[in-house]
């Protein structure tokens, strides 16, 4: 990162939800940058908080039972505190979201180019409808829909997944955003067209120079696009650094179990994974100390006091992790075999 | 994964020399508890020839036409050995799902045989079928649908184990034991499905299929709906159940990765058709058909280096449709290698050294003698042409 202000700033986001069982902490003081033409991950497994965190920032959790507390400095605006007025006149034109299921986020009772053209429109009072129309054939074109003029006449069921996905993109590109919120964007997708959807991503970031976050519980998808990473579990997070740093030099125990427990086409099979051990726990009820404690093989005596999110290696003041253990404890530890995973010890606490 | 035999070199001779496949109408009379036919290897646990599921379109107001067919599965054989595991691998709607359903004859196939320890099972009646399914059970994608909610998860697994002819007084036992198997606790008894994570509801799932004790197991997707650490657990409960009750698996998942982990041999499907057959690894090393080194390429690998290096050609479009499947092999509107034949003939399945199996006329990855060496597989489809394949 340059000297130039990041795009997006989130510092000690919280949302929390209340619920006849009680108070859910879905973010838990979450905190990272995103710059203009980086691609940022925000990876973890489901109920660790990474939906929420992408949501929040739309503005698309607030509700009577929602308490949302920190700061997010989106290119001037601070989006937590916005009024609804101000959050409108951003989503969509310079900050847009691309959902995981694209049949439920588009509308089946309008055709395609109707719901682009509306999206363009406006945001954009002074086009009109047939100058709209040509820029949704445009766009369309843009993200490799073949035929793209007659398809704008077609409905969503119409269309396959891939494809929905496509027109999703499509609009999200129509105003031209800073800033891109990617929710599993490929995961109910085949590897074949999820292969297309990243690379029209990819092509979006080198032409617009806009900023991606991408939501995903999928490190190959990680490994394949991102600049850097942010791991959340419990809605928390563990470790943050580039991508480089994540996946050669991992500190956070967590990592490493998500990093051992994938199957990889690239390397021998062996007889187990190194899984890690129980569930995630549940977001009503979160361990003392550090939340992982409970799954994690390497706990000590200090891990029911509260880690903080901190800088373990000197020159790399961006590489961020929380976890009580020493450096040089963690390079050992980690390893299993010759690989990096999670020492699969028996579970500490079922 | 278990010891037994699985010669590499002769996977493909079960079926039978002489055999005539495709006659529906002349399988009526099955007798279950007579003897394997001839050909049968004894290895052989599952033997499908020429299976074919096709859907009928209708369309009318009053007579309703029948206007075409989905090809869900186009002419599939393949044989299945005791003790291994299968993988099946494909886009969505390239049939693997229809494949694995039709086996265990919750679909009826259009025409084909399937066979299972020798008997034939393609036509047989709901109470022949009765104990066959005992022996082949089936662990579903969506652990949520596939239990009843209503249910305790005493009840879901009591009743396959009754089923078995568990004795009254030993049928709590078994069921503690059991659920302790597939790594839940036997206090969880008296609990609801939606009581327990997804990964918990599948391990019900694979306790209720291990319950009745049977030889094969049909795990469609069974990991695809979990979390990335709890995928890893189920993976690794399904290769030691494999090696305590010598089980034979049939996997089907589109993860490549997934697949690769746990499977002896892979079949990839393409709009209903086989396109190639490998043992796992080789698969991965050498694929023939060029539509395997497609979804090879472009699964990415959790590396960041390895994905910067690595050179990968991205697949132009989606599958056709399978109403209208294209003329000749079935990839060549997809395939950046395809010539005219590929357009006109269909490719045999033709079998290369090591049982290495690939429908393609222009085979990657071999050689001039290996080509030469090669056969044509019983398995080909019946539409198939008789041209060799040739080297490019």
């Amino acid at each position: 990162m340059s000297a130039t202000a990041p795009l997006l700033e989130v510092d000690d986001m919280r949302v929390s939800f209340a619920t006849e069982d009680g108070l859910v902490r879905a973010v838990d003081g979450v905190s990272f940058s995103v710059a203009a033409g980086e691609v940022v991950a925000i990876v973890g497994e489901s109920g660790s908080g990474k939906s929420v965190t992408a949501m929040t920032l739309m503005g698309l959790t607030r509700g009577p039972n929602a308490r949302i507390a920190g700061r997010a400095m989106f290119d001037g605006t601070e989006l937590l505190s916005a009024s609804e007025r101000e959050l409108q006149q951003i989503r969509g034109a310079s900050m847009a979201m691309v959902f995981q299921d694209p049949m439920s986020s588009l509308n089946p009772v309008y055709r395609i180019g109707h719901q682009i053209v509306e999206q363009i429109r406006t945001h954009d009072q002074a086009i009109s409808k047939a100058q709209a129309m040509d820029r949704a054939i445009e766009l369309m074109e843009r993200v490799g829909i073949p035929r793209a003029s007659e398809r704008l006449r077609s409905y969503p069921h119409e269309f396959s997944g891939g494809m929905r996905q496509r027109v999703m993109i499509a609009m999200a590109l129509s105003c031209s955003p800073k800033l891109l919120i990617a929710d599993e964007p490929s995961t109910a997708l085949d590897v074949t067209i999820q292969a297309q959807i990243l690379e029209e991503l990819r092509t979006l970031r080198e032409q617009t120079g806009a900023g991606i976050i991408l939501v995903t519980h999928d490190l190959a998808v990680v490994a394949d696009i991102a600049d850097r990473v942010v791991v959340m579990y419990s809605g928390r997070v563990v470790e943050q650094g580039t991508l480089d740093e994540l996946f050669y030099d991992p500190l956070h125990p967590y990592t490493w179990g998500l990093l051992g427990s994938i199957t990889r086409v690239d390397r021998d099979r062996s007889q187990r994974l190194p899984a890690i051990p129980g569930l995630p726990p549940s977001l009503l009820r979160t361990p003392e100390g550090c939340h992982f404690r409970p799954r994690c093989s390497h706990a000590f005596g200090r891990c029911t006091e509260d880690p903080a999110l901190r800088a373990a290696i000197s020159d790399r003041p961006e590489h961020l992790d929380r976890c009580w253990l020493e450096l040089e404890q963690k390079r050992r530890l980690r390893v299993v075999g010759d690989q990096i995973g999670l020492a699969s010890a028996e579970p500490v606490i079922s | 994964m278990s010891g037994e035999a699985e010669t590499p070199g002769a996977p493909q001779a079960a079926f039978g020399a002489g055999e005539t496949a495709e006659q529906p109408e002349a399988v009526g009379d099955v007798s279950l508890a007579g003897v394997a036919p001839s050909g049968a290897n004894g290895s052989a646990l599952m033997e499908v020839e020429h299976l074919r599921v096709l859907f009928p379109l209708k369309h009318g107001l009053i007579i309703d036409r029948t206007i075409g067919h989905v090809h869900a599965v186009d002419d599939v054989s393949f044989t299945l050995h005791a003790g291994e595991t299968l993988g099946i691998v494909g886009e969505s709607g390239c049939g693997k799902t229809t494949l694995i359903r039709t086996l265990v004859r919750l679909i009826d196939p259009t025409a084909g045989v399937i066979r299972f320890r020798g008997n034939d099972i393609t036509k047989a009646s709901r109470r022949k079928l009765e104990p066959i399914r005992r022996e082949m059970q089936m662990v579903f994608q969506d652990p949520q649908a596939s239990l009843n909610p209503r249910k305790r998860v005493n009840q879901i697994i009591r009743t396959p184990l009754r089923l078995r002819g568990v004795a009254k007084n030993r049928i709590d036992a078994e069921m503690r034991a059991l659920l302790t198997k597939v790594g839940l606790q036997a206090e969880h008894v008296n609990r609801f499905p939606h009581e327990f994570s997804g990964g918990q509801r599948q391990r019900i799932g694979i306790a209720r299929a291990l319950a009745v004790d049977p030889k094969l197991i049909l795990l469609d997707e069974p990991v695809s709906a979990l979390d990335v650490s709890i995928q890893a657990q189920v993976i690794n409960l399904l290769g030691d159940l494999q090696d305590e009750f010598h089980l034979s698996y049939i996997f089907v998942a589109h993860d490549l990765s997934v697949v690769r982990h746990v499977s002896d041999r892979i079949a990839v499907m393409y709009l209903g058709k086989l396109m190639e057959v490998s043992p796992a690894e080789e698969l991965y090393d050498k694929p023939i058909h060029p539509y395997t080194s497609a979804l090879l390429g472009a699964i990415p690998i959790p590396d960041p280096a390895e994905n910067r290096a690595r050179d990968r050609p991205l697949v132009i479009g989606e599958p056709p449709n399978p109403i209208n499947p294209p003329s000749g092999c079935r990839f060549h509107t997809r395939c950046p290698r395809a010539i005219d034949i590929c357009r006109q003939v269909e490719p045999q399945l033709t079998e290369y050294a090591g049982g290495h199996l690939a429908a393609c006329h222009l085979p990657q990855n071999v050689t001039a003698e290996e080509i030469a060496a090669a056969a044509r597989s019983d398995g080909t489809p019946l539409s198939a042409g008789t041209d060799a394949p040739r080297r490019v």
